[in-house]
């Protein structure tokens, strides 16, 4: 039984949404923020963010595919979760996720494919086999990889990445609505929600990216990209400055007013969540990255690539922290206190080997990075320079492959 | 003299063999009523309830419930939690109902208590303040009009009767406890055996059978009381109408259907 003080309702003793539901908007957010920063090259044409264009849109997936194992650990009845979508109440906010999902899925696994199509048609063409069969079904039937051909998907690909922009804004944005919209918690019920949601979800999404593609490259023993790190600081440090802001903005609004709920908000941040808020939320992980990524931004003449990537680096470890951090400060801290305001419950610690557990969570997080890893075998995540060629403009099937049909 | 002896002359029509004849009678009929009294009031009290009819006459379109506390009636003695979990086999420490202990102080302190729900009632004051006013405050579902659960609830298992009652379909629930956080009162819990929501029913197998929830009828003072709004001169229905009445956090326009007669400020 967890500890008290002050008075809690009766049936506030027992905490509800745990760790899985902390992984729940984690998760999504790093979906939605990868996918955002695909969209910066695929339809605002920052071109210096081509070397990170197909990695962002493949973790996006990624994370997509293992994000509702969080929902199926939490919930009592998983054998009953698809009633989501045969039987939902449309009046609940928490119904819209199988029907937001289920779109953005298909929207993501489109547009992946008309990425990867032209690579698609050369591997088939130079595998032999089963492998030649798989690459096959892969292409679809389709292996026109003509000039036109390749204009076409170009504009196709350009209205899937404008559609999912504001796919992946809804899909996490819902994700903070969920939470804005319970008005019995006053930690939650904010419209700021949806918003702070968001900016900290492209930041983790970029954050993310910045590994992976750290990680990618010193794997291959390719060069990072100087241009496409300085370009990623720079829409990190945005990212996370208004991020900050908003977070900070919501306390502020609640303080100032001396809202009758700052009386348990107050003391929740500065004593209850003073390590997860003002430890990890606020000072390791948004102020020393701000200062980090500053260094990057302001003073980028005067670094050498390794220490610009190294700054990158740490900064993102500490940003994919930091937003966890604010994920457990509002779905955990949302608990901590009793809907009495007139009480605290103790802190949640999660186990290691429960359905709720930190295993789990951590398994998680671990599988989309495999299968990142895993696609990486089947298609390749990071572009060759042959293939940017080929999407230059280059013409026909490469010298050597063979013919399809 | 004349008056005392017209006093005294008062006893002599009555003879000594009467009056221990009279005493006789009258201590009899005492013990009698000692006796048998009990008895006689508890199954005079049985059948001034509705008996239990089937469930299946029930017409729910013929029914609007609502719930009125009289706070100033309660005296915190939390048979009424201990009815609901026997009624309803409740778990411990998850509760559908439970009683607060307000006590406030001459400087405006409020001390707030409900030892596991008041399942035991409460110990005597023991505070060392300076009381000035303390009382008794019964909670459970407001079975709201416009509720939150019913419209977070995901897959539709949260549902308002047509009657007035907010229940949960057992078989529907997926146990996402969203219905849960949505609760501003605190009345809803996920069942720890059953990993479905589970919260007051208003007793609903009760009442279509023509009975009144458990709560109420193991309430020993008369401050829970349910009413039926459709029913003509329904005395419940009557005190909403006409007493000044008040609902817990108005602000949040859930529009409860239970309703507090002595309500403080403090009360949240």
């Amino acid at each position: 039984m967890a500890e008290q003080a002050g008075y809690l309702f009766p049936n506030d003793l027992h905490i509800l949404w745990m760790l899985m539901i902390v992984m729940y908007p984690y998760i999504t957010g790093l979906v939605a923020g990868a996918f955002i920063l695909s969209s910066l090259y695929h339809v605002f044409g920052r071109n210096e963010l081509r070397p990170i264009g197909r990695l962002s849109l493949v973790a996006s997936l990624g994370f997509l595919l293992f994000a509702p194992m969080t929902l199926m650990l939490h919930l009592g009845h998983p054998e009953r979760g698809f009633n989501i979508m045969v039987t939902p109440n449309v009046s609940s906010a928490m119904a819209m996720f199988g029907f937001i999902y289920a779109a953005y899925l298909t929207l993501l696994l489109f547009e992946i494919w008309l990425v990867h199509r032209a690579d698609i048609i050369v591997l088939a063409s130079r595998s032999r086999g089963l492998l030649r069969t798989f690459y096959k079904v892969l292409a679809l039937g389709v292996y026109d990889v003509s000039g036109e051909a390749k204009r076409i998907d170009h504009r196709v690909l350009v209205v899937l990445a404008a559609i999912g922009i504001p796919g992946a804004s809804l899909l996490h944005g819902y994700v903070g609505f969920i939470f804005g919209a319970v008005k019995a918690n006053p930690w939650w019920s904010t419209p700021l929600m949806p918003i702070i949601f968001l900016c900290s979800a492209i930041v983790s999404g970029i954050a993310m990216v910045v590994i992976l593609y750290q990680i990618g490259m010193k794997f291959s023993g390719r060069r990072i990209d100087a241009p496409c790190m300085q370009s990623l600081a720079r829409w990190l440090w945005l990212f996370v400055i208004l991020s900050v802001t908003l977070e900070l903005l919501e306390i502020m609004t609640l303080a100032y007013e001396r809202a009758e709920e700052w009386t348990v908000i107050g003391p929740l941040l500065s004593d209850q969540l003073a390590f997860s808020f003002i430890g990890l939320q606020m000072v390791l992980g948004a102020m020393v990255p701000i200062i980090l990524l500053g260094i990057v931004v302001l003073m980028s003449q005067y670094l050498s690539d390794q220490i610009r990537n190294t700054l990158c680096f740490v900064a993102s470890l500490l940003l994919l922290v930091q937003v966890f951090a604010m994920r457990w400060n509002v779905v955990v801290g949302g608990q901590i206190f009793s809907k009495s305001l007139r009480g605290f419950r103790s802190g949640h610690s999660p186990g290691l080997f429960e359905k709720e557990g930190i295993i789990l969570a951590v398994l998680i997080f671990v599988l989309p990075l495999l299968f990142i890893g895993l696609f990486n075998k089947i298609l390749p995540v990071f572009e060759r320079p042959e293939s940017a060629e080929e999407a230059e403009g280059k013409q026909g099937l490469p010298a050597g492959a063979a013919p399809l049909l | 003299m004349t008056q005392a002896s017209s006093s005294h002359s008062l006893p002599s029509r009555c003879t000594r063999r009467e009056f221990i004849e009279r005493g006789a009678c009258a201590l009899g009929a005492g013990v009698a009523v000692l006796v048998i009294g009990p008895a006689a009031v508890g199954s005079g009290s049985t059948a001034t309830q509705p008996t239990a009819t089937a469930p299946g006459a029930y017409d729910w379109t013929k029914h609007k419930y609502v719930y009125v506390i009289d706070t100033r009636k309660c005296i915190g003695c939390g048979a009424c939690v201990r009815a609901c979990t026997r009624e309803n086999d409740v778990p411990p420490h998850y509760f559908r109902t439970w009683v607060e202990r307000y006590q406030v102080s001459r400087t405006g302190d409020v001390n707030v208590e409900s030892p596991n729900g008041a399942m035991d009632g409460f110990e005597p004051e023991v505070t060392g303040d300076d009381v000035t006013k303390a009382f008794f405050f019964p909670k459970l579902c407001c079975h709201c009009t416009n509720t939150p659960c019913v419209q977070l609830c995901p897959v539709g298992a949260s549902y308002r009767t047509l009657d007035g009652v907010v229940l949960v379909d057992q078989k529907r629930c997926i146990g996402c406890g969203y219905c849960v956080q949505g609760c501003p009162y605190g009345t809803r819990f996920i069942h720890p055996v059953t990993h479905t929501a589970s919260k007051c029913t208003l007793c609903y197998h009760r009442l279509t059978r023509g009975l009144t929830t458990a709560c109420v009828q193991a309430c020993p003072v008369g401050a829970r009381m349910l009413g039926d709004t459709k029913k003509v001169g329904d005395r419940v229905a009557e005190i909403i109408a006409t007493e000044r009445v008040q609902v817990l956090q108005p602000e949040l326009l859930t529009e409860p259907n239970c309703y507090y007669l002595g309500f403080s400020r403090e009360a949240r």
